[in-house]
């Protein structure tokens, strides 16, 4: 066995891991918050994450085609595109919670899972029933900013481009934002209390649908950011592609202890590099009979595993019910 | 008596109509409503099941000679059909809501394609593939070993409350799709993303193919009916349903949860297990492409939309859905083409204009979407709702008017 080679890749398949880890807690968070609030999977959040990738890239391909995009400084473009990802996905998960979900409160829990799975199956075509007629394609690429491409040498076995550095402070950014929204305003003290108990919250004059909307509001908006740093690291989207990513996140949620904020960036933090280190070393270790083809079905043994032995997740938040 | 008049007159109208017109799409369609018609209406049972057995014995074959495609519709409506009322068991009676059930149909499917090839010989060294007439033992063979693989799923997560469950079925669907699509090594088991072909069919008894396997699947799903209809009513299927209304009561009732779960998910493996066997033998090619998630998500939207726990529902789904699948959409897309080709303008606009990527027969997806969203907010029961899962979904509506948790 090549041990200079298992060490070496190291570093690069830790950094791999980190990004792909921050991916997924952005992405985690929204299933978390919802399943907080309503004790509902949104099975639709991993196609509000792929619209955000989309807005992301209808931006940036019309200044592009604009000649704008060259101009700008790549620093603005990127928050401009980056909020506008947040806002569109936003507005999408309030208006499908309003459509698809909140008619259906009363019933019983599987109702508006299947709904959700049927909006996320919807949303699905839309996208490229849109990009279809919109551009006679619906397998889109970010279109290159130059400047993003530059990559630092840290030392001889590991590079990191300026696009990786920008996903990993967006990304810490944002869940600094969130925590401090959620643990420090009055708002997120309201959005804990529906949380903890959605009648007694009531009967303190909180507008529990309202908070409800804000929660998909929020959640949406850090999916949405998600999917445009998402495009921007991996430039190639489709609209199927949120699929998986989303899947992995939700099991990141549960990996963290659905319903919890912070365990939602750890399970992501934690399922990132787990999947990252298993798609490059389990080929190395069983000598290329089992490679990087697997790592989905290793995300998905994680979640059944957890589920088995410790359904509450790493950081145990008490889920009502039996999980 | 005017109603039996009118049931036969419609059905040997529609026929006729096929017979007339056999590039119709409409008409056909026309003949399907026209069954379902004959279901529903009311007229003396005897002449229901003479006119429906009539129709589907006699008729369809003919029909198939006139358009083979319809024939293959037929067959599709009939596979899909068996599993809808497979999973039916599962989400309908069981209360389970199993979203990787497409996974048991590619149990059954690679269990007859491996040893109905010659795949199985880069295992075992020759031999293979078996005599044609294995196939009716695979029969058997596939209902076992998915009826295995569902328990063996069910055994760590049936604790699992019902979404956790939902999605860790979901993930299992996709192992099993991932594990196919890349057993090509370090044995060569099921060939990987390319597939295996050529998969044998059973012996031929003197009918052409297409008729012969419209035959079998006519034949499965009658029997699943059967099936399906005395376990609605034997200990296990009202143990079923007990458990689906309220676990803890059922328990409390001495339902034995697991081993009841464990059934369920067995009985609804078999079905999509024997069916496997059949489609492998009648696609004579079979690829991982053919038990994904869209799949698992179309049988689920035609248990949906015939009403869970229904079995006319999921008989009436699957056509449904199915005929949507195959001839309205992709009868759109062609019609479309049509035009395309043709240069026609509509107001102004040249429709040779339009996308070349717009492809209407590729949003299936959209169907299913549209179905389970609809169906959950305006129709929960279903089409053709199931007694007591309607009485059971009016309880949840009453008790919620009762006890408003939220208030606005």
């Amino acid at each position: 066995m090549d041990y200079e080679l298992l060490i070496g890749i190291f570093p690069q398949v830790l950094l791999d891991g980190i990004l792909l880890g921050f991916m997924y807690a952005l992405i985690a968070l929204g299933y978390t918050m919802v399943y907080g609030v309503l004790e509902f999977i949104n099975f639709a959040h991993s196609e509000i994450f792929i619209f955000g990738a989309f807005v992301g890239v209808e931006i940036l391909l019309s200044l592009q085609s604009a000649g704008w995009l060259a101009r700008l400084p790549w620093l603005v473009v990127l928050v401009l595109v980056i909020l506008a990802g947040m806002l569109a996905s936003g507005l999408l998960a309030v208006t499908i919670e309003r459509v698809a979900y909140r008619p259906l409160r009363a019933a019983p829990r599987l109702i508006p899972l299947i709904s959700a799975i049927g909006v996320s199956f919807f949303l699905q075509d839309i996208i490229r029933l849109f990009e279809s007629i919109w551009r006679n394609a619906f397998n889109l690429v970010y279109p290159t900013m130059d400047a993003m491409n530059h990559r630092f040498e840290l030392t001889r076995t590991l590079d990191v481009s300026v696009r990786s550095l920008v996903v990993i402070v967006a990304a810490l950014l944002m869940l600094w934002a969130l925590h401090a929204l959620v643990n420090r305003t009055r708002i997120g003290t309201a959005i804990r209390a529906v949380a903890e108990d959605q009648a007694a919250a009531s009967l303190m004059g909180i507008n529990v649908n309202r908070i409800i909307s804000l929660t998909f509001l929020i959640g949406g908006a850090m999916g949405g950011a998600a999917g445009v740093l998402f495009g921007i690291q991996y430039s190639l989207i489709n609209p199927y592609t949120g699929f998986i990513p989303g899947l992995k996140a939700f099991t990141a949620a549960v990996l963290g202890g659905i319903g919890n904020i912070p365990g939602a960036m750890l399970g992501g933090l934690v399922l990132g590099l787990l999947e990252a280190f298993a798609a490059s070393y389990m080929s190395l270790l069983t000598g290329g009979a089992f490679g990087a083809e697997y790592k989905d079905i290793f995300a998905f043994s994680v979640l059944i595993l957890i589920l088995i032995f410790r359904p509450k997740g790493l950081l145990g938040e008490v889920v009502r019910g039996r999980a | 008596m005017i109603r039996s008049v009118t049931a036969v007159a419609v059905v040997a109208l529609s026929a006729t109509l096929v017979a007339v017109f056999p590039r119709s799409i409409l008409v056909f369609l026309a003949f399907q409503c026209s069954l379902l018609f004959v279901y529903v209406t009311r007229i003396p049972g005897w002449l229901r099941a003479g006119l429906l057995g009539l129709a589907l014995i006699v008729l369809m074959p003919l029909i198939g000679f006139f358009n083979g495609y319809y024939l293959e519709v037929a067959t599709q409506v009939g596979i899909f059909a068996a599993l809808a009322l497979g999973l039916n068991i599962v989400v309908g009676l069981a209360g389970l809501l199993d979203l990787g059930y497409v996974a048991f149909f590619a149990v059954g499917a690679y269990s007859w394609a491996i040893f109905g090839s010659p795949q199985a010989n880069l295992i075992f060294g020759g031999g293979f593939p078996l005599a044609p007439g294995w196939f009716y033992v695979f029969l058997f063979v596939g209902l076992g070993v998915a009826a295995l693989t569902g328990v063996l799923l069910g055994l760590p997560v049936l604790r699992l409350r019902g979404d956790y469950l939902a999605i860790v079925t979901l993930g299992f669907g996709e192992v099993i799709r991932v594990l196919a699509n890349n057993l090509d090594k370090p044995i060569n088991l099921t060939n990987g993303p390319k597939g295996i072909t050529p998969i044998g069919r059973p012996p031929a008894l003197g009918i052409p193919y297409n008729e012969a396997f419209y035959f079998l699947v006519l034949l499965i799903v009658v029997v699943v009916i059967v099936v399906n209809r005395r376990l609605e009513d034997s200990h296990i299927g009202r143990a079923w349903e007990a458990m689906r209304e309220d676990e803890l009561a059922a328990q409390a009732m001495g339902v034995p949860l697991v081993r009841a779960k464990l059934m369920a998910f067995a009985c609804g493996a078999s079905f999509a297990g024997v069916m496997g066997v059949v489609f492998s033998a009648k696609q004579i090619f079979i690829n991982p492409e053919s038990f994904t998630f869209l799949e698992s998500i179309g049988v689920l939207a035609m248990v949906i939309l015939g009403g869970m726990g229904s079995i006319p529902g999921a008989v009436v789904g699957a056509t449904v859905v199915t005929v949507l699948n195959l001839q309205v959409l992709k009868g759109f897309s062609l019609w479309l083409n049509e035009l395309k080709n043709a240069g026609v303008t509509v107001l102004g606009y040249s429709l040779a204009n339009l996308p070349t990527q717009l492809e209407p027969a590729k949003y299936e997806r959209m169907v299913f979407g549209i179905i389970l969203v609809l169906m959950m907010i305006f129709r929960p029961q279903g089409i053709f709702p199931a007694r007591r899962r309607q009485r059971e979904l009016a309880q949840a509506q009453q008790d919620s008017t009762v006890t408003p948790v939220v208030t606005s």
